[in-house]
């Protein structure tokens, strides 16, 4: 039971939970920084080591913090690491640091992390939280890197830089402002298309078997 | 003349929420009437400029003693406590206003675009004046784009909308097709 609830703690951000698409938090970064595969997992994946970083000492401080000021200790615990992240996206990777810009700085005021900080790593322990952060981060940079794909393969007909059909077939709206925001939208359409058309199978399931099981009844 | 540009391509060229992204959680979380969208857009209008002016001094601070690294840091500390600040202040100077603004004061805190209005204007190396017509053409640009959407938000009401497109799905597309609109802008200030 215990083993079971700490993968759950993991898997529900990935797809049940999915930060952007379904609870639809963090999106400036995400319509922002997904003009590539390459920028969006690059983003995806500094968003998931402050989340991270920032949900085990939030975790571990969670005694300690009065319950009035928590939320400005919670912020300065996180700037400090998307301080830290900054540095070293700038020492190590300059070229994606130049292009994701301010955005890696405004990580501090994406909802997804304050957002776990305080509904997750603020009640829960050490290791638990970790899972948590690693699943929503996940979660995340698997939605970031879908979305930069599809715009970089409508744009530019690459995805990671490996031509997939070149220039045969290019809508250049895709990788401008708009191509975000109908990407985003589309991808949203048809996730809630998936949903209910099962939702509704699910109904006429339920109400086979009910019929069935009358039928049954009366023979 | 560069000053009056910067606010131009501010509110048109470079929207902060079509064309930047900044600020789209209240875009889309606030946008459902017109009357809180403009109240939403005057508060953003405010604490923008204060927050900006101010900042700007601090960055200047900290390059003195060396800690521009702290920037992120102090900055949003500083939005934090401000607008805390200007709460407490309209609450006792103009309770009308207050009561206008409403919940959208303290959610301000968390809107990306004044954080993000705060590193541009260091990252543009702007001077006091470039930066107090920036952060105006900024939350100008902002009200726009937000009183627009929602007037096209409150006509889709009373559309037929396909059943999955209803809520995000839809206010996305419409977004996208504000942004495209804005995207005819491009290109027409070069700074």
């Amino acid at each position: 039971m215990e083993k079971k609830n700490l993968v759950n703690e993991f898997s529900k951000g990935l797809f049940q939970n999915n930060p952007a698409f379904v609870q639809a938090l963090g999106m400036c970064p995400t319509l922002a920084t997904t003009t590539s595969a390459k920028n969006g997992l690059g983003m995806g994946l500094a968003t998931l080591s402050v989340l991270v970083l920032s949900n085990i000492v939030i975790s571990a401080i969670r005694k300690l913090v009065p319950e009035k000021i928590r939320i400005p200790v919670y912020i300065i615990i996180i700037a400090g690491f998307v301080t830290m992240i900054d540095m070293v996206m700038h020492g190590f990777t300059y070229e994606l640091w130049k292009t994701l810009g301010i955005f890696i700085p405004l990580i501090v005021v994406n909802c997804i992390i304050l957002g776990r900080a305080e509904a997750f790593a603020s009640k829960n322990g050490i290791f638990p939280s970790i899972l948590d952060g690693l699943g929503m981060g996940i979660g995340f940079t698997l939605a970031l890197t879908l979305l930069g794909s599809i715009r970089e393969l409508f744009g530019a007909g690459t995805v990671f830089g490996i031509t997939v059909w070149g220039d045969a077939f290019n809508v250049f709206i895709m990788i401008l402002p708009a191509g975000a925001f109908l990407t985003m939208g589309l991808l949203s359409g048809l996730f809630n298309w998936i949903g209910i058309s099962r939702a509704e199978r699910e109904k006429q399931r339920a109400k086979l078997a009910k019929q069935q099981a009358k039928a049954g009844e009366s023979a | 003349m560069k000053v009056f540009l910067i606010f131009l391509s501010a509110i048109l060229v470079n929207n902060f929420v079509l064309q930047r992204f900044l600020g789209i959680c209240p875009f889309l979380g606030v946008s459902k009437k017109i009357d809180t969208a403009v109240g939403m857009s005057l508060a953003v209008i405010f604490v923008m400029l204060l927050a900006s002016v101010i900042t700007w001094m601090l960055y200047g601070l900290l390059a003195l003693l060396g800690l521009e690294f702290l920037k992120t840091i102090v900055f949003i500390l500083v939005i934090a406590v401000l607008v805390q600040f200007v709460e407490i202040v309209l609450k006792k100077t103009s309770p009308g206003l207050y009561e206008a603004l409403g919940i959208f004061l303290p959610l301000i805190t968390t809107n990306c675009a004044i954080l993000g209005l705060a590193l541009l204007n260091i990252q543009n190396q702007y001077s006091l004046l470039e930066t107090v017509f920036h952060s105006l053409g900024a939350g100008v640009g902002f009200g726009l784009a937000l009183v627009l959407f929602a007037g096209i938000r409150e006509q889709l009401e009373l559309a037929d909308v396909p059943k999955p497109f209803e809520g995000l799905a839809g206010a996305l597309i419409t977004a996208g097709l504000l942004s495209m609109a804005f995207s005819g802008f491009s290109g027409m200030i070069k700074l």
